[in-house]
């Protein structure tokens, strides 16, 4: 479910049929937009799966996430690709939301999660949506829950995600108002090495999302590091400077659009262009 | 799901990044923050200390800050200490890190996926089995082929990882125990290490940043012998152990610097997120070869070393102990490397598994001549299969994945996400040390300034994984 080209989405969703995820019937579509809290049947599901979104998962929300495409045969740049087929343009998608079961104990997180969320924000407030791949389970919260997420995952006792295993940032230049993602391995030694992953996302022209320090105070560095590394602001973290690169370095170097850098170098009277300038094939 | 474009991409336009309207936009340019507003300013490099002593107290001072590193011997490589002393008492310990940072991670997105492991395998220089193994787990998620990796491979990745946590084990003791002025310990340890580094020159050709296990398997089977060699080192290595265990163990020398030194409780190793020996001191049997098996450790018996002393003389031991616990998983897989002779060590799937057999040529080293000769000679399709392969690499379905292992420093995770390409869009490390490092203040504070040292090494940090 991206912000971006709602309306595409939309348009999508209404000739899409999808198995699982009915959508509620008194509505056109379902989103966080059109979403009521009276709306009978999801509070029904909710008090049925203990705040799992089983029936209202839509179309849209099932729909792989568009973060970019490729283009020509081999995805080579520069005019190099000389060889195939230069007009191909396959879009590059991320696994969409999953519908219920998740299976594993990623259904009975859920149900916790969902059971002590709607104590106080809501699940459908905090949480996204929910992606099961490769077998492990990805929660995306929005930003301004963050922190209650944070704190239900780590107090919960059925949860008990005691340990948080820093927070690595992605940037994804194509997803449009959601470029930064910042994302947080969760571990629960408690329950034996359980896993669980959230995510974070925030827009390139407002990178801010809030600190989980004082619910993880091993994070402080963590979250310096992608502070440094992608300039995602974590307010509220005690110290924000950068960790690994000096204090008054411009940019930051993990994003897309910062290059990587580097000189030709020559061998045995050949020149190998920068890494970065070499035929590349993604 | 492709669809038709005309258009002709454009990828000339500059690229962003950097602003030069920023203070500072020199990169190369001298740092701005090193004002230290008319404080007195000493800098200690040789020459009397009761000089300086005498002139540092005539300033009347109570407070004083002292920059420790990162050039110094005793701070495991580029570690910089800042330590806010009253007398010998340090009152506040922060540790600045990043003066070896490399940007791995940055260049592992313009490497494909193969040749990552060339580079992740340099992060902590003493660990390299563990970050290759941690890395191709998660690209192994993300292609979908863990449970297609052969038995063989996954022993030797084992193997090698044990044998990997021994050295690091080794030289985590022996540096220590340099650091506090025993430099049998550090002479024995090393020695000890040089067995461990033969083993690897013979099995993977270096002694270091080996680059041997690889997305789908490892590069190539263990040589002719290795097998016996290997047993020799481990008879070897017990023997040496043993003679760090009677040098150490009941040292009154040893106990006197470290017991009760760099204390760290299970709320304070919980809260800052530590693992490894330091969290198996305070008590809590955590480890994921235990709680979240990879690599088959399930079917090894082995136990999970723990004391609860919470303090740098535990954490030693806990090593100590470990290290025989390795030594107990290696001879295991030998015993299954025997049984498994002669079987893959790299996944069946040939759009992955790169086709190099390698082999002793000529020039000490390269492909099998007969490989050569199949696809110079008889197979035009191999030969294509075999360059498309090596240069272009394989492409890895978009995803991401987070897969950890126990390293010898705590838990190593690897965050790989994949647009669909041939190289990774993202690798992340969570390097033990890096978090591990965070517990410096919460452990020297309030102790003495040879404590620093002691806790310091006890928490094992390796700069190369703290800095990538």
């Amino acid at each position: 479910m991206s912000d971006d080209g709602t309306d595409d989405a939309t348009d999508d969703a209404t000739h899409l049929e999808s198995g699982e995820g009915a959508p509620v019937p008194d509505k056109e579509t379902d989103s966080p937009q059109t979403r009521t809290d009276d709306d009978p049947r999801a509070v029904d599901t909710a008090q049925h799966t203990g705040g799992g979104r089983v029936a209202e998962l839509s179309a849209e929300d099932l729909e792989p996430v568009k973060i970019g495409e490729r283009r020509g045969m081999f995805g080579a740049t520069r005019g190099q690709d000389t060889s195939g087929y230069g007009g191909l343009v396959t879009p590059t998608l991320l696994p969409g939301a999953t519908p219920r079961p998740y299976g594993s104990y990623y259904d009975e997180v859920a149900d916790r999660l969902g059971a002590a969320l709607d104590a106080s924000v809501g699940y459908e407030a905090a949480v996204e949506r929910v992606v099961v791949d490769r077998g492990e389970m990805t929660v995306f919260v929005a930003r301004e829950h963050l922190a209650t997420v944070a704190r239900v995952l780590r107090d919960d006792p059925a949860l008990r995600f005691e340990m948080c295993m820093g927070v690595s940032g992605t940037h994804y230049p194509g997803e449009e108002g959601r470029e930064l993602h910042a994302v947080y391995p969760l571990l629960s030694i408690t329950h034996g090495s359980r896993r669980v992953r959230l995510e974070v996302t925030c827009p390139d022209d407002d990178p801010h999302v809030p600190s989980v320090v004082d619910v993880w105070p091993g994070n402080d560095w963590h979250e310096r590091e992608t502070w440094d590394m992608f300039g995602i602001v974590f307010d509220g973290h005690p110290a924000l400077t950068r960790i690994l690169m000096p204090d008054d370095w411009p940019g930051h170097p993990q994003r897309k659009d910062y290059p990587l850098g580097g000189i030709p170098v020559e061998y045995k009277g050949g020149v190998v262009p920068p890494p970065d300038e070499r035929r590349a094939y993604s | 799901m492709t669809t038709h474009d005309d258009t002709i991409y454009d990828d000339s336009a500059p690229s962003p990044g950097l602003d030069e309207d920023l203070p500072g936009a020199d990169p190369y340019g001298a740092s701005v923050d090193d004002d230290t507003e008319g404080a007195a300013v000493f800098t200690v490099s040789g020459g009397d200390w009761n000089d300086l002593v005498d002139e540092a107290t005539a300033l009347h001072e109570e407070r004083i800050v002292v920059n420790m590193g990162p050039q110094h011997p005793s701070t495991h490589g580029v570690l910089r200490l800042i330590l806010e002393l009253d007398g010998e008492t340090v009152t506040e310990a922060r540790a600045g890190i990043g003066y070896l940072h490399t940007g791995i991670e940055k260049n592992m997105e313009f490497r494909t996926w193969t040749q990552g492991v060339t580079f992740c395998t340099r992060m902590d220089y003493l660990t390299p089995m563990f970050q290759e193994a941690a890395y191709c787990l998660s690209v192994e998620k993300l292609l979908g082929v863990t449970d297609r990796i052969p038995e063989r491979a996954s022993i030797i990745r084992v193997m090698m990882m044990e044998l990997t946590r021994v050295n690091s084990h080794l030289v985590a003791i022996g540096t220590g125990g340099m650091e506090m002025g025993a430099t049998t310990v550090m002479t024995i340890g090393f020695r000890e290490r040089e067995r461990i580094l033969r083993v690897f020159e013979a099995i993977t050709g270096l002694r270091m940043n080996n680059a041997y296990i690889r997305p789908g398997g490892v590069a190539q089977d263990v040589p002719h012998g290795a097998v016996d060699l290997v047993r020799g080192t481990v008879t070897e290595l017990r023997r040496g152990l043993g003679e760090l265990e009677k040098l150490l163990n009941e040292n009154p020398l040893l106990k006197g610097r470290t017991v009760g030194v760099g204390y760290l409780d299970l709320t304070g190793c919980t809260a800052l997120g530590i693992t490894g020996p330091v969290l198996r001191s305070t008590g809590l049997p955590h480890d994921l070869r235990k709680s979240d098996p990879y690599c088959g450790y399930e079917t090894y018996d082995f136990e999970v070393v723990t004391r609860t002393g919470c303090d740098a003389y535990d954490r030693l031991r806990i090593r100590i102990d470990e290290m025989y616990e390795s030594l107990k998983i290696v001879q295991q897989c030998l015993d299954r490397l025997q049984r498994t002779e002669g079987q893959p060590v790299m996944v069946e799937d040939k759009k992955i598994a790169w086709p190099a057999q390698l082999a002793i040529g000529g020039d000490g080293q390269g492909n099998s001549l007969e490989h050569i000769r199949e696809i110079m000679g008889t197979s035009m399709e191999a030969l294509i299969h075999h360059f498309k392969l090596v240069t272009e690499g394989f492409r890895v379905p978009p995803g991401q994945a987070y897969v950890a292992v126990e390293s010898a420093k705590g838990e190593l995770g690897c965050h790989t996400v994949s647009d669909g390409g041939t190289r990774p869009y993202r690798a992340h490390f969570r390097d033990p040390s890096f978090n591990n490092l965070q517990a410096v203040a919460a452990m020297c504070e309030g102790s003495q300034v040879a404590d620093v040292i002691v806790a310091v090494a006890s928490i094992d940090p390796v700069m190369g994984g703290v800095d990538r």
